[in-house]
């Protein structure tokens, strides 16, 4: 048995090495001497880099607790109206890109837009200038993040109040406790490792953009990266930069896990027992409808109808079969990329259960780290290993066969998935291993006493409890893919076009309107797993 | 071990399934790999057009043009890419540095382009121009007050001026011009009188500084000129409102002339189809595509008696900076740079 230990901790650390390649082509540049750029940074835009950041992710820490508790606690625990819609419909603004919202708004909201011209049209120029909020400024980009990144919260935490919740609360209301009390005592320290993993989802994606500071002039680290690649030229010194915001991730990391460290509960029960949700009356119902309806209001419904809006115009033109290539280009890429996550993903976050070793531990968390690297990096980090591999393997063949093999995988779509495979994997892991640390250790053990082997013990004990994190990790990959810009923009083959680059092509050209149809497209899209995943958490817990 | 078989085997499919997925007409016989930074939507109808005259297939991939270089130069030799397309001089000016174009142009088509608009060493061309120019509020500023780019930071701007960020290349590339006529020391005093007559602070890209003159929130905006062209063509009605209410002023008239850039060619160095490139390039440079780029995105034709769209007649004739653009490429740290310590965000 002991063998065999050591394999599983091999092939953890093999699976680590080879997801991290990226970070290592990252750290190779800390040898390479800094030079006037840098000097010139941190005379200059540094500090501000640093701060803008920490405001950020202070900001978004803050918008997608409040959304995302709120309305996961309110969903799980109480019966009012509207909250069988609510309950998938908190979901929907994860099938938005957070740059796409970010044009949205500022259409909606500038000096230009029909928000402030209406006001404009009732009272002076210069009052409204005095308090009128700028969308496109620090505290526009902290709304526009937690609109679109609380559902990681909502859902994490939904599924871990679902399943510990009631419980607990029928506990603490026999002894006493008002709701309150018994949220704040009880179901939000259960929570708290499912709430921290979507809180740490929401700030590394914060940390990752880099479309919605740049439009709304926010410099960030992103924008320093981008611009001292594209301005200088200077690949060196963006690295740097990279390994700095790369600490930045470290440090939420080791907040996660430290959080973790405090508290792990495990549900003692065998299966959630069926919830009794309490009804709520009156006011109290009115104000659990509008702290529902308010998340899903900004960030889904007025978004999507200017994008629906943006669409009709354009549709005549826009909707030809070239679309519709673009549409099946998406999809499939999504779910072949979402599935090979999901394996790797539950491969890591098993071994890691078994091993309990430290060095199996941390060479998970080191595994994730990707998903806070901006989709730029990412894409240039993995062309420049997979480029030299090719090049490599072309010249060996030319040596000894007189074969050139050309570019085997860089310039294939196996060079997109595997980029999206670094950068996703953090998500699939989060799910899976919340979910996983919801399952007592004391079951594994209980199977093993019964001669179970552990490839048996996850495919029969883990596997079926697992089931709803599994579909959860799947679908959130495959949104995410579905999204993602930078990467495919970079990393995609000859004439392989997908809605997200169209989306921005059109953008980026500042045609906002052409946009406004692959945008929605996305959207409608990732609302297929959105749906999904709602009918069968409805169906465990109605 | 043999429980491991069946996960792997799902992975090694679907690793198949996605090379299978991978177009092989890669290795078709007469085709040019084009590499582009100008957006699908503005070269492919051209590129289409190309195939059905020719015969030759092209193979495009659209992306940032820093890291469509960044692609040439870690794919070294085997880089598929026959053709790199870019849209400033500043990052062609880049990548013949980085040693990845060739110099193929040949005598005939550098004939076709002014001698300002290509490389000097044939490793590349402007395809079309456009410059980057003063609009201002029809009601509030009169033409005869502006006059240069220099002027600019006249006490008279204070608060009236919109411009996009410093990170956008097509401000690099107008400071990267002012260091090359001016000097350093008199560029960064002026980025500072600039900056100090922001109505606000940069955001957004060219249009939106267009809207925001034309709804009052500042009264001159620095803008390339066929964004202006496609707010007056295109079909958002706020946007033609907008853009009815503002006007053109072509700046240094009576001195270097107005800044412009380019959308240019070049050929890579690695590439196995140079004929083909060379005759996409040729097409490219003839009357019927030069005019279409005219109608289609407002630029300015590169060739002589190409036709201008309707919107550039409007604008009227105007005198272009000389300047070799190889310049805007060598300059251009330095002008981010002075942006930086002017606090041009």
């Amino acid at each position: 048995m002991k063998n065999s230990l050591n394999r599983w901790l091999l092939l953890s650390l093999v699976i680590t090495l080879l997801m991290t390649t990226p970070i290592w082509v990252l750290f190779s540049f800390i040898f390479e001497p800094t030079n006037e750029n840098w000097l010139h940074l941190s005379e200059t835009l540094l500090p501000e880099y640093i701060v803008n950041s920490l405001w950020l992710m202070f900001g978004v820490a803050i918008g997608t607790l409040l959304f995302g508790v709120s309305s996961a606690w309110l969903v799980s625990q109480y019966q009012f109206f509207g909250r069988s819609f609510f309950q998938w419909a908190l979901l929907l603004p994860l099938a938005l890109p957070a740059y796409i919202i970010a044009y949205t708004y500022t259409g909606l909201l500038e000096f230009e837009g029909p928000v402030q011209t209406y006001l404009r049209s009732i009272f002076s120029v210069a009052s409204i200038n005095t308090w009128f909020p700028e969308i496109r400024s620090l505290g526009g980009a902290v709304l526009m993040f937690s609109l679109v990144l609380y559902p990681y919260v909502y859902l994490l935490a939904r599924s871990s109040f679902a399943n510990n919740g009631s419980q607990a609360m029928e506990v603490s209301r026999t002894l006493g406790a008002g709701p309150f009390k018994g949220f704040f005592l009880v179901a939000l320290p259960m929570a708290r490792p499912a709430i921290i993993a979507g809180l740490t989802l929401a700030l590394m994606e914060t940390l990752a953009d880099f479309g919605t500071v740049q439009y709304f002039g926010v410099p960030t680290f992103t924008t320093g990266i981008y611009r001292t690649w594209t301005g200088f030229g200077d690949t060196t010194t963006s690295a740097h930069l990279s390994l700095i915001l790369l600490a930045f991730v470290a440090t939420v990391m080791l907040l996660e896990l430290w959080s973790r460290r405090q508290a792990r509960y495990f549900n003692s029960n065998k299966k959630p027992q069926d919830q009794t949700l309490t009804p709520l009356k009156g006011r109290q119902n009115l104000v659990a409808f509008l702290v529902c309806l308010l998340p899903v209001l900004l960030g889904f419904l007025i978004p999507a109808a200017q994008l629906l809006y943006w669409s009709i115009a354009t549709a005549e033109e826009g909707l030809n079969s070239e679309f519709y290539t673009l549409v099946w280009n998406s999809f499939s890429l999504a779910f072949i990329s979402a599935i090979i996550v999901l394996f790797i993903a539950l491969t890591l976050a098993y071994l890691k259960r078994i091993n309990q070793h430290p060095l199996a531990n941390i060479s998970t968390r080191i595994a994730t780290l990707g998903y806070a690297i901006p989709g730029t990096v990412m894409a240039i980090a993995v062309m420049i290993p997979l480029t030299w591999l090719d090049n490599s393997i072309d010249e060996w063949m030319q040596s000894n066969f007189g074969i050139s093999t050309g570019l085997l995988l860089s310039g294939t779509l196996i060079a997109l998935v595997f980029a999206y495979t670094l950068r996703f994997l953090s998500v699939s892991l989060q799910t899976i291993d919340s979910g996983l640390e919801q399952i007592k250790p004391t079951m594994d053990d209980s199977a093993r006493t019964l001669g179970a082997s552990r490839f048996k013990i996850l495919k029969e004990v883990h596997i079926p409890l697992l089931k709803s994190s599994i579909i959860t990790a799947f679908l959130l990959v495959f949104v995410e893919v579905l999204k993602e810009l930078p990467t495919t923009l970079i990393l995609r083959p000859f004439n392989f076009n997908t809605l997200s680059v169209r989306a921005y092509e059109m953008a980026a050209d500042e045609r906002l309107a052409d946009s406004g149809l692959p945008a929605l497209l996305i959207v409608l899209t990732g609302l297929i797993p959105v749906i999904i995943l709602s009918k069968m958490i409805g169906k465990k817990h109605a | 071990m043999m429980k491991w078989n069946k996960p792997f085997t799902y992975l090694a499919s679907s690793i198949i399934g996605i090379s299978l997925s991978v177009p092989v007409n890669l290795y078709a016989a007469d085709e040019v790999n084009v590499y582009s930074a100008r957006k699908e939507q503005l070269i492919k109808p051209l590129l289409d057009e190309f195939t059905r005259e020719s015969g030759i297939e092209v193979n495009l991939i659209t992306s940032k043009a820093d890291a469509l270089l960044k692609r040439l130069q870690t794919e070294g030799k085997n880089t598929p890419a026959d053709i790199l397309i870019t849209t400033d001089a500043g990052r062609l000016h880049r990548a013949k540095e980085s040693g990845v174009l060739q110099s193929a142009i040949t005598q005939a088509l550098k004939n076709k382009v002014p001698v300002n608009l290509q490389d000097k060493d044939g490793y590349w061309l402007g395809l079309t121009t456009r410059s980057r120019v003063i609009v201002y509020a029809k009601d509030r500023v009169k033409p005869s007050e502006l006059s240069t780019y220099e002027d600019l930071v006249d006490p008279k701007w204070k608060k009236r001026i919109c411009i996009r960020s410093s990170n956008n290349i097509y401000n690099q590339s107008l400071v990267s011009s002012m260091i090359a006529h001016q000097g350093k020391e008199k560029t960064e005093q002026w980025a500072k009188g600039l900056v100090s007559n922001f109505a606000r602070k940069p955001k957004g890209g060219d249009r939106d500084q267009i809207k925001a003159v034309a709804a009052g929130q500042c009264d001159i905006a620095i803008v390339n000129t066929y964004y202006l062209g496609q707010m007056i063509n295109g079909k958002d009605q706020k946007q033609k409102d907008a853009a009815s209410k503002v006007a053109v002023f072509w700046p240094n008239q009576n001195d270097r002339g107005a800044h412009i850039n380019v959308s240019g060619i070049a050929i890579t160095k690695a590439s196995k189809n140079k004929d083909n490139a060379l005759k996409l390039i040729d097409f490219l440079l003839s009357k019927d595509a030069q005019v279409w780029y005219a109608k289609v995105n407002n630029e300015y034709p590169v060739i002589k008696n190409a036709e201008l769209s309707d919107t550039l007649k409007s604008w009227g004739d105007f005198k272009s900076d000389a300047l070799n653009l190889t310049k805007l490429g060598e300059l251009n740290a330095e002008a981010v740079r002075i942006m930086d310590r002017a606090g041009w965000r």
